[in-house]
């Protein structure tokens, strides 16, 4: 049989009782707009969760003393000597799956320029700090290599610090700052990075040779934490496995002794916060898929209802020579259409929604593309499944039946 | 003699309703020539409900023979007849049966619709032949609520026409009209009986028979009166002689 001609004659039909063809679509077009709108605010919050860690620096690795006892009583952290720098310069060059690493040292207390002051604390880092925590300076240069090796008294601030000090405006490039007594000369200024997720302000920062600070402001032999970055996101677990191992090699723990450190990752963090949104969006694309198979039953309903109220016009287009299957395609192709239609006003609507959302409410939205296409081929199926039973019934309609039927 | 289009040989049609057994049809034959213009006659119960059923190949006799056209149609399939019907019988129903919302042309189209070897444009041209056939050229884009019962009709005949079937199959076709409109349709049936049309017009009004030029006549499933018509009426002459109505 001719699928145009019996398109042409499913078209018409439609056209016919238009309203009645719209109210049919308007359980999909609900359904295949909200799967797509759940959905883009679902992967919307995921991708700004993402964003503000990646924010943070690139997949960072933090090693931190831990797990040691004495006499049965655990330590906290902050007071373990386990992590030495010796520690910190094997792992940096016996590493293959890091880009970067730095050591971390902390010393808080009070900084003081001029009649200025503030309170903050001086990170003593290496080199790579930069690149794995991605900052960057803005004014002024890194401290080098030469400044760790000498322990030189030399700082990079960040924004915070700098309007604090400096309320004037003035560059504190050249600068000398104070802190703890001890005398640093400004050398650069970092780029501003606002506030992270957890609302801590980013800015606050003073970095310093790691010498310096362990020798002329802790007077340690010690390291609070060691972060290094991983080649990639997927050589973070390959990455800690190394760290471990050399670590636990250069502690000369035994294998059965638990390790002394504890290594984190970014990945981890990102790991979790992923599985919240994951269980978000599933959460919400189910309620939208329940409203998607509402509109699929809507189709069914009408097209049931539809096909009593149209006996006599099934019965005439028998007679004038209709097979069933041709009643059976008609009836298909009305619902198919319908799904359709239903299913790229959906997506347009969906797409408004969104978009709505975005900028009405503020939130992070993201239209997936295969969002669109599983809700377009979801809606299709559903046309032909809960059409095809109303189909059928017409079709099995016995002209005689059928034309008689008032 | 033409050649017959319509052959039926000893026809039953039992209808089972619980436990019983109906013969609605107890072996009926008759023959129906080219170019004929038949009317059945009977009363209700009579059984030329079933009897032009199976003549529209809607349903099928329980026994006996059928050809239309030359085409044995007892064992075909539900399939196999929508298509026979497609291209060998025009129906003609009491109630029109127009398609609502739609214009009297894609009306008349239908049955090509259903005939994938017609394409568009041939199918437009046959639907306008037929419906200048019935006099209604200057109607074709008017939709079925737009007219009047006559003009409907008239539509339906075009519909029946448009696949130059074998046999037009009429269901009390003037069984909804006033006198005057049906004489009307009359004439157009008369005039194409005369282009040559084979036509079957059933009915239970004796009135119509003297229009024709033969008459079947059933009563409880047998035939019991087939006598051609000597004096064939002019439906035209009547419908002059109708008193003209002041309105």
């Amino acid at each position: 049989m001719n699928i145009g001609n019996l398109s042409k004659i499913a078209l018409k039909a439609l056209l016919n009782n238009k309203m009645r063809a719209f109210l049919t679509m308007l359980g999909i077009i609900i359904g295949v707009a909200s799967v797509i709108t759940m959905i883009a605010i679902g992967q919307g919050s995921k991708m700004s969760i993402r964003a503000q860690i990646s924010e943070m620096g690139s997949n960072i690795i933090m090693i931190h003393p831990g797990g040691e006892r004495r006499a049965g009583v655990r330590m906290d952290p902050s007071e373990m000597q386990t992590l030495k720098i010796e520690n910190y310069e094997t792992l940096r060059n016996e590493c293959v799956f890091i880009s970067g690493i730095s050591p971390l040292v902390n010393s808080s207390g009070q900084l003081v320029s001029g009649n200025n002051n503030y309170p903050s604390s001086v990170s003593g880092v290496g080199l790579d700090y930069l690149n794995i925590r991605q900052l960057k300076i803005s004014d002024g240069e890194m401290f080098s290599a030469s400044d760790i090796q000498t322990s030189a008294k030399v700082c990079v601030i960040g924004k915070t610090i700098a309007d604090n000090l400096f309320p004037d405006g003035g560059d504190p490039v050249g600068k000398t700052i104070r802190f703890n007594q001890v005398p640093f000369r400004v050398v650069g200024v970092l780029e501003s990075k606002g506030y992270n997720s957890m609302g801590m302000d980013q800015d606050d920062i003073v970095l310093a040779p790691y010498t310096t600070v362990m020798k002329r402001l802790l007077a340690v032999t010690y390291l609070e934490s060691i972060f290094a970055s991983a080649l990639s996101e997927e050589m973070t677990d390959l990455a800690t496995e190394e760290i471990s191992s050399i670590l636990r090699r250069e502690h000369k723990l035994k294998d059965t002794d638990a390790n002394d450190f504890e290594i984190r990752s970014q990945q981890e963090l990102s790991q979790m916060l992923n599985t919240t949104t994951d269980l978000m969006t599933t959460l919400l694309a189910c309620i939208a898929g329940i409203s998607l198979i509402v509109g699929g039953i809507g189709i069914m309903n009408i097209m049931y209802v539809s096909v009593t109220e149209r006996t006599k016009e099934i019965g005439l287009r028998m007679s004038v020579g209709a097979k069933g299957s041709d009643i059976l395609a008609q009836f298909l192709i009305e619902a198919v259409i319908i799904s359709i239609t239903g299913g790229i006003i959906g997506v347009l609507t969906g797409f408004g929604a969104s978009l709505g959302v975005k900028f009405i409410a503020r939130w992070p939205v993201f239209i997936q593309p295969w969002s669109v296409i599983l809700s377009f081929a979801v809606c299709t199926v559903t046309g032909i499944f809960f059409g095809w039973y109303p189909a059928k019934k017409a079709a099995d309609l016995d002209p005689i039946d059928a034309l008689r039927y008032e | 003699m033409n050649k017959s289009v319509i052959e039926l040989i000893d026809i039953r049609r039992d209808f089972t309703v619980g436990d019983e057994t109906v013969h609605a049809l107890r072996g009926v034959s008759f023959s129906i020539s080219e170019g004929e213009f038949v009317t059945i006659m009977g009363t209700s119960g009579s059984g030329k409900s079933t009897l032009l059923n199976i003549l529209g190949c809607l349903d099928t006799p329980t026994g006996g023979e059928y050809y239309l056209d030359g085409i044995s149609v007892r064992k075909m399939s539900k399939s196999q007849r929508a298509v026979l019907r497609n291209r060998k019988i025009g129906f003609v129903f009491q109630n029109y049966n127009l398609l609502a919302k739609t214009t009297a042309l894609e009306n008349v189209e239908l049955p090509l619709m259903y005939n994938s070897k017609i394409g568009t444009s041939e199918r437009r041209e046959r639907a306008k032949q037929a419906l200048k056939a019935v006099g209604l050229e200057n109607r074709m884009e008017h939709k079925s609520n737009q007219m009047s019962g006559g003009q409907m009709q008239r539509v339906a005949i075009a519909r029946a026409l448009v696949n130059d079937p074998a046999v037009i199959l009429a269901d009390e076709a003037t069984g909804n009209l006033d006198t005057r409109t049906s004489f009307e349709i009359l004439v157009l049936l008369q005039q194409l009986h005369a282009e040559g049309r084979t036509i079957i017009f059933v009915t239970h009004n004796p009135e119509i028979a003297r229009y024709s030029c033969r008459n079947i006549k059933l009563t409880d499933g047998h035939i019991v009166e087939d006598t051609l018509n000597q004096n064939i009426l002019s439906a035209a002459d009547t419908l002059a002689g109708l008193p003209v109505e002041n309105d």
